[in-house]
């Protein structure tokens, strides 16, 4: 009981540290409320700051004039298909490499250069490829995601334990068994264990992209707005956005709950 | 008659990978037959290459000399006919107790609902029946240890290896765990390696006891048999006359080679 009502106790200030941030940011930006502190002129706040009220109008607009619904699918699609794609790509390679000893030596430089390189700055040339559609944002969602899914598969399969690995071995498993009891098995706990993170980049791999170059999704809603110096759109976007990522992770959050349960939890102690 | 395990004239050299030049011999020119039926326990100080000569007889591990022969026929790749105890967990922790168990006959291609109605019979021999769909992780060191032995006999392999299968156990249950090995051994008798430190261990449970040389190039320096009377308690039979007796006699011949192991650690 008591753990309950600490964390009910928690959320509510945690509420409160963000009405107390919005209160804040509209007291710091209102032309009327304060004399300007920093600013000549009054209204110079607004405009780099935006106001609060105004952007939430304009998220109440979005999403009661049901603009918003089509320019969100269409990240979320970009979202998913690079997470989807990146992730199985990762996998197979992984499991490539770190089955065959020759390539992955072969290949390791390349890797290595290929992972330190910054790859948001493939993004124009992605666009070049395929187009300002969605496959483009697609293609770097996948750049980013692969190489988080790659390096952890890579460990999964180099960390199986041997005695685990030498059991299976004397139950008979042949070496496709052993692939698929053993090694996916231990490379997809890696997989999930990194799950916040790649579904993470291929949400920034989408928004980037439609930043970059694009005609619909909250990217473009967002390159718009700047365009025209509607600061107040352009924090309704970023606000829309976070809550979105937010939303996602949460998702992931549940899907690891179920997918993971052979994992201990620390702080499970229940052992019959 | 056809020794069920046959190490002949075994030597193991390791190499260092970093330096090819430094070299170690763990295992040197060592012989062991094991009689269809028989219990054999291997015991010696600690880092003497028991864990090697075991793995060399599971097939895991190639001997840089000598042969392995089971059934007269000589051992080339995985030995299939034996079954092999680990000392650390050997569970897949993504599978759960039942599935861990049904693995070997899922591996031989058994349809999954045989292999689960198997599994759980042999998870109710062990003393295990409810516990099917717990995780590695929820059970404690015991359970753990009776999921393996159920992993490993529901394959019915004739020849048992076993190494230190119960060193990281509480003395309690690791003889109610010895004892169970007992009877699910004289229910079916099947060939068993013992790999040990504990001589008191190795006493209880076997028809006869290896001693190996303390470490680098073991070899084996004595053999006795054990001649107590089956069915035995191990937790009795520490207490009669002729345990004693057999104790007191092997102890002797091992203390030495147990001091010689503790110099060679302590100078690392």
């Amino acid at each position: 009981m008591r753990s309950s009502s600490g964390s009910s106790t928690l959320r509510i200030w945690q509420l409160a540290l963000l009405a107390g941030l919005f209160v804040l940011w509209h007291v710091g930006t209102s032309p009327t409320l304060l004399p300007p502190l920093y600013f000549d002129d009054p209204n110079r706040a607004a405009f780099f700051f935006g106001e609060p009220l105004k952007v939430l109008h304009r998220i109440w607009d979005w999403f009661a004039g049901g603009d918003i619904y089509r320019h969100l699918w269409i990240t979320l699609l970009e979202t998913m298909l690079a997470f989807v794609i990146g992730t199985v790509l990762g996998l197979g390679v992984g499991l490539w490499l770190a089955l065959s000893p020759m390539a992955s030596a072969l290949l390791d430089p390349y890797i290595k250069a290929l992972n330190s390189m910054p790859r948001v700055i493939l993004a124009p040339i992605f666009a070049v490829w395929f187009g300002l559609g969605v496959a483009s944002k697609v293609a770097l969602g996948v750049t980013l995601v692969f190489f988080i899914v790659f390096f952890n598969v890579y460990q999964g399969v180099r960390e199986v334990s041997p005695v685990v690995l030498a059991n299976a071995k004397m139950l008979g498993a042949s070496r496709r068994q052993l692939l698929r009891y053993v090694f996916i098995p231990s490379a997809m706990s890696w997989v999930f264990a990194s799950l916040h993170n790649s579904v993470g980049l291929a949400f920034v791999g989408a928004v980037v992209g439609e930043y970059l170059g694009s005609s619909q999704g909250v990217g473009y809603l967002i390159l718009q707005a700047e365009g025209v110096f509607d600061i107040n759109t352009v924090f309704a976007g970023i606000l829309v956005l976070t809550a979105f990522a937010l939303v996602l992770d949460w998702t992931v959050t549940l899907a690891e709950r179920r997918l993971m349960v052979w994992q201990p939890r620390s702080g499970e102690t229940e052992k019959i | 008659m056809t020794a069920a395990l046959a190490l002949e004239n075994i030597t193991c050299t390791f190499v260092s990978r970093e330096d090819r030049a430094s070299r170690y011999t763990a295992v040197k020119d060592t012989s062991l037959k094991v009689a269809p039926g028989e219990f054999v326990s291997v015991v010696g100080p600690t880092g003497c290459g028991k864990s090697t000569l075991l793995n060399v007889a599971a097939g895991l591990l190639e001997p840089s000399a000598g042969a392995v022969r089971v059934f007269g026929e000589p051992l080339a790749g995985v030995n299939s006919r034996a079954g092999y105890l680990f000392q650390s967990d050997a569970l897949m922790p993504w599978r759960n107790a039942l599935d861990n168990v049904a693995a070997g006959l899922e591996f031989r291609g058994l349809p999954i609902e045989e292999a689960r109605a198997r599994g759980n019979d042999w998870l109710k021999r062990v003393g295990l029946a409810g516990f099917g769909d717990r995780y590695p992780h929820q059970l404690s060191g015991g359970m753990k240890k009776r999921v393996a032995l159920a992993q490993t006999l529901i394959l019915d392999p004739e020849i048992l290896l076993m190494d230190e299968p119960f060193s990281a156990l509480d003395v309690q249950t690791r003889q109610l765990m010895e004892n169970e090995l007992l009877e699910l051994w004289s229910a079916n008798r099947k060939s068993v390696v013992f790999i040990t430190h504990d001589l008191e261990e190795a006493i209880a449970l076997s028809d006869r006891v290896v001693v190996l040389s303390a470490g680098p190039e073991t070899r084996p320096i004595g053999e006795y048999r054990i001649d107590l009377a089956r069915p035995r308690d191990v937790s009795e039979i520490r207490l009669v006359p002729r345990f004693l007796e057999l104790h007191a006699e092997i102890w002797h011949a091992m203390k030495a080679e147990v001091l010689k192991g503790y110099a060679q650690q302590q100078r690392q």
